[in-house]
């Protein structure tokens, strides 16, 4: 690229650097930029009319998005991820050491590489926009902070401020960057140049920024004493342990590399951090987090219909029908985040205000962990109304129907709104298990009716699953998949065949572990292989989670349409007859006081018939597990439920938590290589069933030594 | 024809909450919350494009002063564009009315197309003030410099400054409360306790019927209470179906313990409730697809000396609205009348019935005209229903244009008595 990535002028006796990227929508550092910058400061540093230098950002809402993650894809060896490391430290080094003052005025996000260059420069101002964020967000792609981040900010911030930006990754506001000494003055967006300016000039005049120790004893104890920070880090790493149980080492180098740091001093802290994150940025986890990101992104950008993609028509109202658990939640989203009214309708006023309250404590919620103020509150809960006709139906762009769980119920209700609403009205289903096909045949232009499956509690999971069936036009699909992701949505557009495809490679792990249980492993057994293995909370946890009742419903709908391979071995109907639910009425598997867990409920046991016996290895039992479930995926590809692997992964992880570190199903299979994966199915098919029996896509894959990410190997 | 030269103005439709008895279901709502909700509820019904609306106007008698401008709190809905002027008036309990007659005037000379009109109360949240000298010491000590002057500043009140000051709804001018007028009306025009009960239990009998059929209702939006939300409010709760002349007889006069006659039962209640309108020029609501329930053909508004009888506005106001309208009493086929006492409609009858009065105040020879009790308040009035004054003529419109629609009425009247010996009336015609 020829154009310049910055700009010069003067001010004042005050050199302005604006960064601003060409033909990118963020600035980015990458090798070619930071040589740029380099040469310019070694000109700083000879030009004597140079005072001071400022740093602004020429984009309208990042001041610097972080490195180019492309560049540290590419690196093939640890040397090369370590020398880059070091070329990045080295650079900011030089501006640290910079005998003119450096001022960072920072609007928009500022984040990774660009917080680590703020952090090196001697001043910071940041504006009080909510659009500016500071984060070092690095170990969310499984490497740590490499360019004097894990050195600079605990002596910025003090060691547990600092432990608590780099292990989570987290945005700070630009007001709590203040308050915790992150940056030196928080100014309005439109006065920052002139702030920065007059500071660069105090600075150049000799004034030193005046930084304290925060937190009077307890803050020199924890952050700046030895036998204190020593305390601290001690406990960071026992929480960080547990909480990435060995999947993640990304956050423990990060420990390492803080410690070493203020163990030995910068020098030897920094070159710590270099071997640290070259070794991170080589590691396999670190390749499927980063894949997951791309993966993630590029979804952003894909309207899940073939090119050329129509427009997403514009969603300017919203109708809901059923105002319960589902309804309210897919309300809250759309007033939250959609800025969207919202008319819901039920069959009875109570039912009604109560879909109301349902949404108006999700929103509460938020104002409490300060995610929205009180007036953007109100705002959202204002946006809500309800009735029990059909009144402010007759202009909804899109309705999406989350009533009971009954063809006939849902087909009446398309029916109804049909009757009232424009012809473009757009009808989604929220259905988890009928056929989106099925519930159109009621519809008097089926081309307008997609599936749109939101998964429970929707204000928490991040995907949702765009179903097209057979009829579905293309522009009612992308308007669904525009919505979904205005909404913050996570999207997938998936094929109307059965269970779709979350529920699809789902069922036959929950149903494997049912059949496990037969067999007389322990609930507890379970729980802790797959937790170990990677998923946030065990099948039989999961289970009582979705609801008996309905695994019980699902279960029966999928045996139905795929036979013997998807039939439930675990009599859960039993329990259901009992009365057990799951988490929601408080007696599943487990015991639930005061709406938290309280352990397996051994008469579980007896209601299904079982007596519980020794447990297999860990291992094993994840094996049978994971495997039905990876070869599932492979099957569901097969018949184009997804229309790639990567879709595939992304709702794996975002729709049930299936772990990050392994990339998702396919990743998973590719990783393992599908030759061993059809080894291990036909072993486990000789063992335990047909079941097992690799998909012939797999097979055909293992024969051909081929991949399903074939282009990245 | 309409008023002047300008263009003729539709009410397209309205909506309200229920009116509640103050200190009742909504005694934790505030007026600003109870207007964005009737105009919320009138938006998703009407599903106008917020985009149209050119101009909010609302009526609020006892402001609140935290939100002073309501009509501006509501404009700033989240459903409208940010950039909808709008501002508050006062023509105490004919406010939105006159919220109403100013959209018209707006529409009618061309300065907008289509208006939302309502008005607010709640009289659960008025607001209480301290006594003057108290406010005064907070000030002083808001000013002194140091701790010190503050504390010596604050050491000079006195328990009796403590003593709250809530305001009454009396006349400035001559410290009358409004009972007290109703009853001053009552004796000078010979208004008997039955005459008065009788009307008070129509107005309940016949506002239980209207709910019951389901005409109150249809323009009522139901209110899912907060912040429980397990309340629901579908009508109003003043109302008493039960009710009889035996046990309105029982009451004891409220103003004047020996001679009186008017009573907490034959008087309208402190109400909580707001309603809105949606006024369009009748070319605009042609080209948006809107079917008008009835236009706007005239209006008036006149003032008598408070210090008289207080609640005689509408016995002049009434016949200058026919007079502009073209039109006389006989041409009405329903009339809405405001009943803030069953003395005041019985004095207002009397007036437009009395060949004597129009001679003496209006200087005609001939009575306004007789009254046809048939079609008076024919869902009931403020007796039953309530009155939160800021919101009860824009309740009166949308009744009586709905109404006026399922009889097929050409002509109706609204007819509002108003604190500061005001009154104001207009007349509606039939879309065509």
């Amino acid at each position: 690229m020829s154009a310049h990535a910055f700009h010069v002028t003067v001010t004042g006796g005050v050199t302005i650097v604006t960064f601003d990227l060409p033909g990118e929508p963020v600035n980015k550092f990458s090798r070619v930029v930071k040589d740029e910058f380099a040469a310019l400061v070694t000109q700083f540093e000879h030009d004597a009319a140079v005072r001071a230098v400022v740093l602004v950002s020429g984009k309208r809402d990042t001041f610097i998005a972080g490195a180019d993650i492309d560049e540290f894809v590419a690196l093939k060896t640890v040397e090369e991820a370590t020398e880059l490391s070091r070329g990045g430290q080295r650079f900011l080094d030089a501006i640290a050491a910079f005998p003119k003052p450096f001022v960072a005025a920072i609007h928009g996000a500022c984040l990774g590489g660009g917080l680590e260059l703020a952090l090196a420069c001697h001043y910071r101002i940041a504006t009080d926009h909510p659009k500016t964020v500071l984060a070092l967000p690095e170990v969310q792609l499984g490497v740590i902070p490499g360019a004097g981040g894990c050195n600079r900010l605990p002596r910025t911030v003090g060691l547990r401020a600092a432990l608590e930006m780099i292990l989570s990754g987290k945005n700070i506001r630009a007001s709590k960057a203040l308050k915790m000494g992150l940056v030196d003055e928080l100014v309005p967006p439109a006065i920052l140049r002139d702030v920065a300016v007059a500071a660069a000039q105090r600075l150049a005049g000799g004034e030193r920024s005046r930084r304290s120790g925060r937190g009077g004893l307890a803050g020199w104890f924890f952050d700046r004493s030895a036998p204190g920070r020593a305390l601290v880090l001690r406990r960071a790493r026992a929480m960080t342990r547990k909480r990435t149980r060995g999947h993640y080492p990304a956050p423990l180098a990060a420990l390492d590399a803080v410690g070493h740091s203020l163990a030995h001093g910068m020098e030897r802290g920094l070159s710590r951090e270099a071997e640290l994150f070259g070794e991170m940025a080589h590691s396999e986890v670190s390749r499927r987090l980063v894949e997951v990101f791309f993966a993630t992104a590029a979804l952003k950008k894909d309207l899940g219909v073939p090119a050329p993609a129509p427009e997403p028509a514009p969603v300017e109202r919203l109708g809901i029908l059923g105002a319960g658990f589902m309804g309210s939640g897919i309300a809250a989203m759309a007033a939250i985040h959609g800025d969207v009214p919202v008319r819901m309708r039920d069959a009875e006023l109570p039912r009604v205000g109560k879909g109301i309250k349902a949404v108006a404590d999700i929103i509460q919620e938020r104002v409490r962990r300060r995610s929205a103020t009180r007036l953007e509150g109100a705002r959202q809960l204002a946006l809500i109304s309800g009735a029990t006709d059909y009144s402010g139906f007759h202009h909804v762009d899109l309705a999406i129907e989350a009533v009971f769980e009954d063809l006939g119920v849902k087909q009446a209700v398309l029916r109804d709104v049909e009757s009232v609403a424009k012809p473009d009205c757009i009808f989604a289903s929220n259905t988890s298990t009928i056929p989106i096909g099925r519930i159109a045949e009621a519809s008097r232009h089926p081309e307008t009716v997609v599936g749109m499956h939101f998964f429970s509690p929707v204000q928490r999971m991040p995907l949702l699953e765009v179903i097209a069936a057979e009829r579905t036009a293309p522009r009612t699909i992308v308007t669904a998949v525009a919505f979904g992701r205005r909404l913050g949505k996570t999207v997938i557009v998936v094929r109307d065949r059965p269970g779709f495809f979350v529920n699809r490679i789902l069922m036959p792990y929950l149903n494997e572990a049912g059949r496990l249980l037969t067999e007389g492993v322990p609930i507890e057994a379970l729980d802790r292989a797959m937790t170990a293995w990677g998923f946030p909370v065990g099948p039989i946890t999961l289970l009582d989670e979705i609801g008996l009742d309905v695994a019980v419903k699902a279960g029966a709908v999928m045996r139905e349409a795929f036979g013997e391979r998807l039939a439930p071995a675990a009599d859960i109907a039993a329990l259901v007859k009992e009365g057990r639910l799951g988490r929601k009425n408080g007696r599943g598997f487990l015991r639930y006081r005061g709406g938290r867990k309280a352990g397996v409920d051994p008469t579980a046991y007896g209601v299904l018939g079982v007596a519980p016996g020794r447990a297999p290895a860990a291992e094993v039992l994840a094996e049978r597990m994971a495997s039905i479930m990876l070869n599932e995926a492979a099957r569901a590809l097969e018949e184009g439920v997804v229309r790639s692997p990567r879709d595939g992964d992304i709702g794996a992880i975002f729709g049930i938590g299936f772990p990050p570190f392994r990339g998702g199903p396919f990743r998973a299979l590719d990783s393992m290589g599908p030759a061993k994966a059809v080894e291990i199915l036909e072993r486990l098919a000789g063992d335990c069933g047909d079941r097992f029996v690799p998909a012939p896509i797999l097979a055909d894959l293992a024969r051909r030594g081929g991949r399903f990410y074939p282009s990245d190997s | 024809m309409s008023v002047g030269n300008g263009r003729r103005v539709a009410i397209v439709a309205g909506c309200r909450t229920p009116f509640a008895k103050a200190g009742t279901v909504f005694r934790d709502l505030s007026a600003v919350e109870l207007a964005k909700y009737a105009t919320r509820e009138l938006l998703a019904r009407t599903e106008i494009d917020p985009h149209l609306v050119d101009q909010v106007v609302f009526g609020q008698v006892v402001p609140s002063i935290l939100a002073p401008n309501v009509a501006r709190e509501v404009s700033l809905l989240p459903q409208f564009p940010r950039t909808i002027p709008a501002h508050t008036l006062n023509r105490a309990c004919a406010s939105s009315n006159q919220a109403i007659a100013e959209a018209h005037d707006q529409i009618a000379l061309g300065q907008a197309d289509v208006v939302i009109a309502g008005g607010t109360e709640t009289l659960s949240d008025i607001p209480i003030l301290h006594s003057r000298r108290f406010s005064t010491l907070l000030v002083e000590a808001g000013k002194a410099k140091t701790i010190a002057s503050r504390l010596a500043v604050l050491f000079r009140v006195r328990p009796r400054d403590l003593v709250p000051v809530t305001p009454a709804i009396a006349e400035p001018s001559t410290g009358m409360t409004m009972g007290q007028a109703a009853e001053k009306m009552a004796k000078e025009n010979g208004v008997s306790r039955e005459a008065q009960d009788r009307v008070a239990l129509r107005s309940h009998q016949l506002a239980a019927q209207g709910t019951a059929d389901g005409r109150l209702t249809a323009e009522i939006a139901p209110v899912f209470v907060p912040p429980r939300y397990d309340e629901t409010v579908t009508s109003d709760n003043g109302i008493r179906a039960d009710t009889s002349l035996d046990q309105l007889a029982k009451l004891r006069p409220a103003f004047d313990r020996r001679y009186g006659s008017v009573t907490a039962g034959n008087s309208s209640p402190l109400t909580d409730g707001a309603a809105a309108v949606l006024l369009m020029s009748e070319d605009a609501a042609r080209a948006h697809g809107y079917a008008p329930l009835a236009t706007i053909r005239s209006y008036a508004v006149a003032a008598v000396d408070p210090g008289d009888q207080l609640l005689m506005g509408p016995a002049y106001a009434v016949p200058r609205a026919l007079e502009r309208a073209g039109i006389t009493w006989k041409d009405l086929g329903l009339i809405e009348m405001h009943e803030a006492f069953a003395a005041q409609v019985l004095s207002n009858a009397q007036a437009f019935e009395s060949r004597s009065w129009a001679e003496q105040h209006l200087g005609r020879s001939e009575p306004v005209g007789a009254v046809n009790w048939d079609i008076v308040n024919v869902m009931g009035g403020s007796l039953a229903i309530g009155h939160p004054f800021g919101a009860t003529g824009a309740r009166i419109t949308t009744t009586l244009a709905n109404e006026m629609r399922r009889r097929s009425v050409e002509f109706g009247l609204i007819s509002v008595c108003a604190q500061g010996g005001m009154g104001f009336a207009m007349v509606l015609e039939v879309a065509r």
